[in-house]
């Protein structure tokens, strides 16, 4: 079975188990979305089908919140925390650092190679480590602009 | 054979500056026990309060206890406890729900974090005798999603707990029943208010809605609900185990019980420091926090996060409580603190919050949307060095509007971060507007870096640049690349020679 018939299996049995359950539209898009990477229109579509949810609602509700993506994502997913702590502990810098290394001007959050997906996120709550960014589960603490390059290196 | 280690060389936690001020009531378990253990919960208290309020109290006398003890929000708000529980208690319904806000949001805040993932039965405990107090059988606990080590032992608790019959059906084999369920967040801060967050629980646009009705009333799918934070919970686990007037020996008159405080930044010593109410702000910072890092001359704290405000110096000896914070312009929040030195700039932190409230803005209400936005604007063009005369009076009169007419907290908290620093730190905003100049040094628009005369050419800072920007010959002085730096300070940091200004 090809990868894709894979993903599509996983996500007709995710709606089986959801269907007419209240409240499901969030945890079915974070389940899809971990099943596929990110939210294409037609799993959307599919979605929006068997829960019986205008798709209008769903899209509202992809739009809404930061963690749902309407685009491909990189390979590996950096988090980079702009709390307070990291703020006032040069997290600005760190992240002009990780732009540097990737090639990723502002306004750009994937790099051309599928590697890397850099975003920024409020907190991470670790700021007793700050600055900090998360390279998909591991937590990168005390970071300054000079240690990002050979972090970002073991990933690439 | 290596020496025997000395046993007295192992300082009790009393012993350190950082233990000996705190009275660690909520934290007592964390870090102490197996947070996957519920024998270990047990074994230290746990599940007393409960099963002292179902089995020897009525629902009414749970709800009183708490109110007795004047335990107050720890969300932010303040609002006392028991009297939240009376009102939903009252709202005549065949269902009602218990929810736990463990959507903590606040940038700089990890206290809720710590206890769900260090303590999770002590949340769940708060929540079935919540629920036990105002009539509900069923609960949420709506955690954010970047807390995925707090959602599995949130998981694994309530699997055990259901299974020792803590949870379910007939709990303690009463009549009372209470299952909880796991909510996970997808991203947005304003579901940390109520209506807002009962909006994503039901799967829409976690956008608020005008109260009344309240929660108590009309909440989660129509029906009476009750919301409280995680630290709260925690707080009533203990309460009915050793009962409200053990509580109340602590605290301060209308500021009950102890705090939690996240303390980040420049300081020294970082982490969760758990106080009885009343304590000042200079022993928190300076006795437990143990100053400021690399002795640098301390600036103002940030209490309460993106609703909250900056203390200067001449509050240090405020006490900390809900009243006292709010009349110098601050509030408790979440109890995020955040110490700040010589080097940062008031108006980037301004600026710093005020990007995090516009980007947070669920746009439902027009004054946070656009108001946010033009205040945001109007700060991006002082740091920028193109503010004017005028541009102070503006952002005054916005805040006013905003706080006036915004929807819910999060917009009426906005401008909070710009007044204060407006009440406290006047004198940066007017050399950004008037000369500039940053005097923290740390606008970067307002900044460069130079090479002077003094380099001697060993290349230290061009091999340390990560943007790559210092170019030179060696032995020769060598020269910043404007248009590349990225102005982190790293040359200037490693030069041996001095030889790197900033200006």
């Amino acid at each position: 079975m090809s990868d894709k018939a894979r993903e599509w299996e996983a996500l007709a049995k995710l709606l089986a188990k959801y269907r007419g359950t209240k409240g499901s539209v969030i945890p079915v898009l974070q389940q899809a979305q971990a099943i596929f990477g990110y939210l294409p229109q037609d799993v959307l579509v599919e979605i929006a089908e068997k829960l019986e949810v205008p798709i209008s609602q769903i899209y509202g509700v992809v739009t809404f919140y930061a963690q749902f993506h309407l685009e491909p994502r990189g390979k590996n997913i950096i988090k980079s925390c702009q709390g307070t702590a990291c703020h006032v502990r040069g997290a600005k810098a760190v992240l002009a650092a990780v732009r540097q290394k990737l090639n990723l001007p502002e306004g750009k959050s994937t790099t051309d190679d599928l590697k890397f997906t850099l975003e920024t996120v409020a907190c991470l709550g670790a700021c007793g480590l700050a600055p900090v960014f998360m390279v998909n589960d591991e937590t990168h603490g005390r970071l300054t602009p000079e240690k990002v390059s050979a972090i970002l290196d073991k990933y690439a | 054979m290596a020496e025997a280690i000395k046993i007295d060389s192992v300082p009790n936690y009393s012993d350190l500056p950082f233990y000996s001020k705190q009275r660690r009531m909520v934290l007592h378990n964390c870090g102490t026990i197996d947070p996957d253990s519920l024998e270990e919960y047990i074994a230290n208290g746990g599940y007393e309060g409960l099963a002292n309020a179902i089995t020897k109290m009525t629902p009414a006398e749970v709800a009183a206890e708490v109110k007795k003890s004047g335990l107050r929000g720890r969300g932010g708000g303040g609002f006392p406890t028991g009297l939240k529980w009376e009102i939903a208690a009252k709202s005549v319904s065949d269902k009602k729900y218990i929810i736990c806000n463990a959507d903590e949001g606040d940038p700089g805040a990890f206290m809720d974090r710590s206890l769900l993932e260090g303590d999770p039965h002590a949340i769940l405990e708060g929540m079935a005798i919540g629920a036990y107090a105002i009539g509900a059988d069923e609960g949420y606990i709506y955690c954010r999603a970047e807390y995925p080590l707090a959602i599995a032992r949130l998981k694994k608790a309530i699997a055990q707990a259901e299974e020792a019959g803590l949870l379910g059906k007939n709990i303690f084999g009463t009549n009372f029943s209470c299952t909880l369920h796991i909510k996970e967040g997808a991203g947005a801060f304003v579901c940390g208010e109520e209506t807002a967050l009962m909006a994503s629980i039901e799967g829409r646009r976690g956008m608020p809605r005008p109260r009344p009705p309240f929660p108590a009333v009309k909440g989660l799918w129509d029906q009476p609900s009750n919301i409280n934070n995680v630290e709260t919970f925690a707080n009533v686990s203990y309460i009915l185990r050793v009962g409200a007037d053990e509580y109340l020996k602590f605290g301060t008159e209308k500021s009950k019980g102890t705090k939690v405080f996240a303390l980040t930044g420049k300081i020294n010593n970082t982490g969760l420091a758990e106080v009885p109410m009343g304590i000042t702000m200079r022993e928190i910072i300076f006795d437990i926090g143990g100053g400021i890092l690399d002795n640098r001359k301390f600036k103002a704290v940030q209490i309460g996060g993106p609703s909250g405000g900056c203390m200067p110096e001449s509050l240090l000896d405020t006490s900390i409580d809900y009243d006292s914070l709010i009349a110098a312009g601050a509030m408790m929040g979440s109890g995020g603190l955040v110490v700040m030195d010589e080097s940062t700039c008031m108006v980037d932190v301004a600026k710093f919050f005020l990007t995090f409230t516009q980007s947070e803005s669920c746009g439902k209400c027009t004054p946070c949307r656009e108001g946010t936005k033009r205040m945001l604007e109007i700060l991006e063009k002082i740091t920028d060095g193109k503010g004017e005369d005028g541009d102070i009076e503006r952002l005054e009169n916005l805040a006013q509007a905003i706080k006036n007419g915004a929807l819910c907290a999060l917009g009426q908290t906005a401008p909070n971060p710009v007044l204060s620093t407006l009440r406290y730190f006047r004198d940066e905003y007017e050399a950004h507007i008037k000369e500039k100049r940053c005097p923290a040094g740390a606008c970067t628009n307002l900044l460069q870096y130079n090479i002077t005369d003094a380099c001697k050419g060993c290349g230290l800072c061009a091999r340390n640049c990560p943007a790559k920007a210092i170019s030179g010959e060696l032995k020769s002085v060598h020269k910043i690349d404007q248009s590349k730096c990225i102005k982190c300070g790293v040359c200037m940091s490693k030069c041996p020679f001095k030889a790197i200004i900033r200006k």
